[in-house]
């Protein structure tokens, strides 16, 4: 949905001085996500002395890393322009699927590529509808939200379904101490972060979100772009979708539901701009950690899961209030 | 302007026949469902969602989308819910206006977060959507209020008819549709929702008060669902924290894009929505007849949204209104 822009004053401009340095350095959102970080275990600690042990930070970690790994993939999605609220029906459905194969007698490898394929075939349907049919991602992604979901439902029914125990436990299997999930989530940030940061296909990935037309005409296969965006997304949420299964043991149809809040939550709080062309893979790292350290500190203090509810819902408008007023102070 | 009047009455035709293939297809396999008894049982279906649907349609005319209606549905059954139960010497008709206003209410307060940040609705109704789910959690402190509680006048207003059998509920959903038809239609707000969701940048520029008419849809969209939620302890007897109107958005919002409102604003009308959701009650009530499991009925709802967009994709092509135009939306 575009913005509503009030008619342009033709107002002649000379060129904007250059902002100074230290201005462009730290007047950027993920400047705020690193402060909130900051005073976010800076409060948790207070609470409770646990969150001074990182190996505690870490395993509370494990409990949204699925989350946070779909996060990234949509903040590229997002900063080229478009949203997918569909992932975190796709990570239940996938699972569905992997575990349906398996009860049906399938040898493992062949349930996981099950799993995958599914997810990159909503991917592939999303892809389809969003840049072959040109329709909005927004009403495309709330239709899939539902049929992913309902269709998970239908094969699963309202029972949940076992996965063997030899797939179980990635959550807390360790690799050099830390976590696999956790270790996933950072090598994925860091090639992400690398791709979208230094190499001419992110680059093409913001000018595609800040102007598409223009993009197009500057030699920019967008949709070619675009398509592989919402196939990695489809991808990985399948991934997510079979991670949750293994920590999990069992796998039901509502796996992971209201998860797009979280995901969407961790990409705006990382100061990815809702209209696209603005955003870093470094902010949506931070504000993953920052949102484990605010849902782990209210488990803590011992709030109800509504009060949760109540606190993400509000982060996220503010935190896309904040970001908006960040950005329009720093037009380029 | 004839061509776009015989567009929508093509478009509303083929609602109308569609309704008819799927209940002729169903009949012939159980004829049971071609009688009275079936009609009062879609009927009885279909208000909660007319009147959500009723406000999602304006607020899709005016290029927005409202997903916290579901939520609203909840949080505004739960506070009537909770004045029975806890003040049951207050009259109970003021059930409605507390209902009624806290809907508008909330639905103000998207508007205001909206229009007034210039954000994006999907993303500030989505976490307003979590936002009044806890809330209704925390006022209700997780308890469910029971159907003995629920005044036996308002359950009532389900099963008893004024006139000709029809249930009061049935007839208030059809009243609010009139009254959409004609604000929509005959006053001048209501003309400039669809001024506005044509083209958004030329609104203003006629004179048109964006933020008057951005505000004026959102509110009228959580009133019509705070009346939905009063509805619902009428119809159900029961509010439940977490169930009542979880994922009534979805339906409502296949119900309005089958109903043919274009998602890019500017186009919709109340006879098409209001076809769109008895399509859709057709299609609840036929399942368990053809003893297909409710689980399946989410599914179904997605399917219907995509098929829409399908068809509206289709529809736009063969108008005037290439998507050349809007460019990159």
């Amino acid at each position: 949905m575009s913005p509503i822009e009030s008619p342009a004053v033709a107002a002649p401009r000379g060129a904007a001085p250059a902002r100074p340095m230290w201005h462009v350095m730290l007047v950027r959102p993920e400047t705020m996500t690193l402060a909130l970080l900051v005073l976010g275990v800076l409060v948790a600690s207070e609470i409770s002395p646990y969150f001074l042990d990182i190996r505690y930070i870490l395993k509370s970690f494990t409990l949204s890393a699925e989350f946070a790994i779909v996060a990234l993939v949509l903040t590229m999605v997002i900063i080229s322009g478009e949203i997918d609220l569909s992932p975190a029906s796709n990570m239940a459905l996938s699972a569905c699927l992997f575990a349906y194969a398996l009860q049906a007698g399938a040898p493992m490898p062949l349930a996981i590529g099950v799993g995958l394929l599914a997810g990159l075939a909503m991917g592939a349907l999303n892809a389809f509808m969003i840049i072959g049919l040109q329709l909005p991602s927004i009403i495309v992604t709330i239709g899939t939200l539902t049929l992913y979901r309902g269709l998970a439902q239908v094969i699963a029914g309202d029972k949940s379904i076992r996965v063997p125990e030899s797939f179980t436990g990635v959550d807390t299997a360790l690799l050099l101490g830390v976590p696999v999930p956790v270790l996933i989530f950072m090598a994925l940030s860091l090639a992400l972060g690398l791709v979208l940061g230094a190499t001419i296909f992110g680059r093409q990935i913001y000018l595609i979100g800040t102007n598409e037309i223009a993009a197009r005409h500057a030699g920019v296969r967008s949709r070619r772009i675009k398509t592989f965006l919402f196939l990695a997304m489809g991808l990985v949420s399948a991934v997510a979708g079979l991670m949750t299964a293994s920590r999990l043991g069992s796998v039901r149809y509502d796996l992971g539901i209201g998860g797009e809040l979280q995901m969407v939550l961790m990409a705006m709080l990382g100061g990815t701009y809702i209209f696209g062309g603005r955003g870093t893979i470094l902010g949506t790292f931070l504000a993953a950690w920052l949102l484990v350290i605010v849902t782990t500190g209210m488990i803590v203090a011992d709030w109800l899961p509504a009060y949760q509810l109540c606190v993400l819902g509000v982060l996220l408008i503010l935190s896309i209030v904040a970001t908006n007023i960040i950005y329009s102070r720093t037009e380029r | 302007m004839n061509r776009i009047s015989r567009l929508l009455l093509r478009r509303e035709a083929g609602i109308l026949v569609m309704i008819a293939l799927f209940c002729l297809a169903v009949g012939a396999v159980k004829p049971h469902f071609l009688t009275l008894d079936s009609l009062q049982i879609v009927l009885l279906l279909v208000p909660l969602t007319l009147m959500g649907a009723m406000g999602q349609m304006m607020v899709i005319v005016a290029r927005h989308v409202d997903l916290s209606i579901g939520s609203i549905l909840g949080l505004t059954a739960m506070a009537s819910g909770m004045m029975f139960r806890y003040h049951p010497e207050v009259w109970w008709p003021l059930g409605f206006v507390l209902s009624i206003g806290i809907g508008a209410l909330l639905g103000l307060a998207n508007g205001a977060v909206v229009t007034f940040f210039r954000l994006p609705a999907i993303i500030v109704t989505l976490g307003t959507l979590n936002l009044y789910r806890g809330l209704t959690f925390i006022m209700s402190n997780a308890k469910q209020i029971d159907r003995q509680y629920v005044p036996v006048e308002l359950k009532a207003m389900s099963q008893t008819s004024p006139i000709f059998g029809i249930p009061w509920i049935i007839l208030m959903s059809f009243a609010v549709a009139l009254a959409t038809y004609y604000f929509v239609m005959h006053t001048r707000i209501g003309r400039q929702i669809y001024a506005l969701g044509s083209n958004p940048v030329a609104a203003p520029l006629r004179g048109i008060d964006v933020t008057k008419v951005t505000l004026l849809v959102f509110t009228l969209s959580g009133a019509l669902s705070g009346l939905a939620g009063i509805m619902y302890a009428s119809r159900w007897g029961f509010v439940n924290p977490s169930n009542t109107g979880a994922g009534f958005e979805f339906q409502v919002i296949a119900a309005v894009v089958i109903g043919g409102v274009s998602i890019n604003g500017g186009v919709g009308a109340v006879l098409g929505t209001a076809l769109g959701v008895l399509l859709l009650g057709c299609v609840a009530a036929a399942l368990p007849l053809l003893g297909i499991p409710g689980t399946t009925q989410n599914a179904i709802y997605g399917a219907v949204i995509l098929a829409a967009l399908l068809i509206d994709r289709l529809v736009r092509r063969q108008g005037q209104r290439g998507a050349a135009i809007r460019g990159a939306a």
